[in-house]
């Protein structure tokens, strides 16, 4: 162990590498490829993997959307092919039968799913928008970002059904002057005048949304458009503990009591399940960091063979070097320990310089895919990862250098001498 | 300090055994210089490699400066060399990526001396060989007398006890040979032991004895008069 801190033992290491630069370019370039690979590779899934997250933050986990269908099946009199109508009422009775689920918020939609799209005239401009009638509720279970100033529906626009609304940015953009400040002024809504308390932030996340929607109290919603009690859909979220698909399957066998439709019958409510795509996604991120390991591994793996190889051909080229040495009086131990050093040594120096670089293109692709719509964020690879691909790359390099240190010690120093 | 008592050696050849050396008794004082001579085939190199530890003898006894030399494991031989002999080649043998100087003091080196030392003593017996302002020249900046300089230099560094030259003027026009002869001569001075193999009867001439191989045996072992190689340079 002496040997390894004695600066002599250094020094020759560093004489025999640096004075043989091609040998110690070429046979580093293997090992630094290999952990280029392997930092870019999972570095590159952890980004993915966040960008994902990032994407679906705003957005409960273990969310689901439940609506009605048409039956296809007969049922206590009922004959095929009737629209089921989901009714406010629904809403507590769900809630007193699965406890799992944590809020519940009715959702109404004008101009999505058929149906026209409501008319919006501000000021001479006009344009064709999806209105929703929506609880405050609904942003604990899709959180919307609303603009500095603003505010979202809140209890009081439900009670006294006011006519308010919060506007996209893409409404504001159309229908404002970039000078005016759209909160507070007024909106008209097919022909009814609506104040602006809001302009939402619109974040991409899948689902049906997108950054025109205009959302109205569903008081006033239901007064609008005359829809009584009838509700388009559920967006419900459980508890964090429960499970969502669970809860899917409750909620789904609880409206079919309420609705009359026959329990075995599929197709009568639909529904969606967030946390289901999601957990699809985490495996395929996962998927993906696991195969950069196994990749990244048998790339460092490949490398280190090389070192070994050129190494193997290095002992042949300096058999009379290791000759002399040991006329001089280099014992076999010094001689394994200089080809053996050398190999852990290069391996290191690669090791090293594989990791600044894969650290490097990481934030550039970092840099570059910044502020695109493209679900890329801090690619990092964890510390331990890359302490035991060092840790790796020392012992496979040991490993490896013995095959060329055996054979450096094998040769006699006579035989060694005699080469020409 | 070299005791050499019925010493033999043969090597195997797929099925026979090709007997090289058979039975050698040979004795060196110190401050001797020797020349062992021979034609190719009469065991004269082996020999020398039998008296460098390089190779190991089949029957017989090997004492050098009062250690028997026997047994030995390649540890063991590789300790000796360091602190025993120095040796000169034919073809230099010097490391090709290390500057004259870092040459003289690898046997330093295995001697686990400081670097500074190393340095220091690397610069006086290059000082000696007349090379001390091309210490930081590699090999292939010198010739071939300034390599073979470097050698001597080299194998004097590590203070051995017995020098063991090997055809050290082979690859080396005359006029080198002599300058390369001339500064064994001043080694041989000072006191140092040397055994030098060579074939040419003039560099034989250079030395205080000559021992005459043929087919394995002794066959002659004379002290001479030496001609100093200075006459020549």
């Amino acid at each position: 162990m002496r040997f390894l801190f004695d600066a002599n033992t250094w020094q020759e290491i560093f004489g025999s590498i640096g004075k043989n630069r091609t040998r110690t370019i070429i046979t580093v370039i293997g090992v630094l490829w290999g952990i280029f690979i392997y930092i870019v590779l999972s570095g590159a899934a952890q980004g993915l993997n966040n960008g994902f997250e990032k994407q679906f933050q705003n957005v409960a986990m273990n969310s689901m959307f439940t609506w009605a269908q048409s039956t296809s099946m007969p049922y206590k009199g009922y004959k095929t092919g009737r629209q089921i109508q989901l009714k406010l009422k629904d809403v507590s009775v769900l809630k007193n039968r699965i406890p799992e689920i944590q809020y519940i918020a009715p959702r109404n939609v004008k101009g999505v799913f058929g149906g026209s799209p409501a008319q919006i005239i501000r000021a001479g401009k006009s344009g064709n928008y999806a209105v929703y009638g929506d609880y405050p509720i609904s942003t604990k279970i899709a959180t919307k970002k609303i603009y500095d100033g603003g505010r979202f529906i809140n209890d009081e626009d439900i009670e006294a059904a006011r006519k308010v609304c919060v506007i996209g940015e893409r409404t504001q953009k159309e229908l404002f002057e970039k000078s005016d400040n759209p909160i507070g002024d007024y909106i008209r809504i097919d022909n009814v005048f609506f104040q602006v308390v809001g302009v939402h932030k619109f974040t991409p996340g899948g689902g049906f949304e997108s950054d025109s929607d205009i959302y109205i109290p569903y008081t006033t919603f239901r007064k609008l458009y005359n829809t009584g009690e009838n509700v388009g859909w559920f967006a419900i979220a459980a508890y964090d503990d429960a499970d969502v698909i669970k809860v899917e399957e409750n909620v789904k066998a609880v409206l079919k009591t309420i609705h009359n439709v026959n329990p075995r019958d599929d197709r009568a409510i639909g529904s969606f399940n967030l946390g289901e795509i999601f957990n699809r996604i985490v495996g395929f991120a996962k998927g993906l960091t696991f195969m950069s390991l196994v990749v990244g591994i048998a790339t460092i793996l490949a490398g280190v063979i090389g070192i070994g190889n050129i190494l193997l051909i290095s002992v042949k080229e300096r058999t009379k070097e290791l000759g002399v040495r040991r006329a001089l009086g280099a014992t076999p131990k010094e001689v394994r320990s200089l080809i053996i050093l050398e190999s852990v040594f290069l391996t290191m120096i690669a090791g090293v310089m594989g990791i600044i670089l894969g650290a490097g293109v990481l934030s550039l692709i970092n840099k570059m895919t910044q502020g695109m719509d493209f679900p890329y964020a801090n690619p990092t690879v964890p510390i331990p990862y890359v302490l035991g691909a060092l840790a790796i790359m020392v012992i496979l390099g040991t490993l490896i250098g013995l095959i060329p240190a055996q054979r450096a010690v094998s040769i006699k120093p006579i035989d060694a001498l005699r080469e020409e | 300090m070299i005791e050499i008592k019925d010493l033999h050696k043969s090597y195997k050849m797929g099925s026979n055994s090709l007997h090289v050396l058979k039975g050698i008794n040979f004795s060196v004082e110190e401050g001797e210089l020797v020349a062992i001579m021979g034609s190719s085939g009469s065991g004269k190199s082996t020999l020398l490699n039998i008296l460098g530890m390089l190779d190991v003898l089949d029957e017989g006894t090997y004492t050098l400066d009062g250690v028997p030399i026997k047994n030995l494991n390649e540890t063991k031989a590789a300790q000796y060399r360091n602190k025993f002999l120095g040796f000169v080649f034919q073809s230099f043998n010097l490391i090709n990526y290390k500057s004259a100087m870092e040459n003289v003091a690898l046997p330093l080196y295995y001697q686990k001396v400081g670097r500074k030392e190393r340095q220091e003593k690397a610069l006086k017996y290059l000082e000696q060989v007349g090379l001390r302002e091309w210490a930081d020249h590699l090999p292939s900046e010198l010739s071939g007398g300034q390599k073979q300089r470097v050698a001597i230099a080299r194998a004097m560094a590590a203070e051995p006890k017995v020098l063991l030259a090997d055809e050290p003027t082979g690859a080396l026009d005359s006029t080198t040979s002599y300058e390369v002869m001339d500064l064994i001569q001043k080694i041989n001075d000072d006191g140092n032991t040397i055994l030098i193999v060579t074939h040419e009867p003039d560099i034989a001439d250079m030395c205080k004895r000559i021992v005459h191989l043929k087919d394995g045996v002794i066959v002659e072992d004379k002290k001479i008069t030496q001609v100093r190689a200075s006459q020549y340079v």
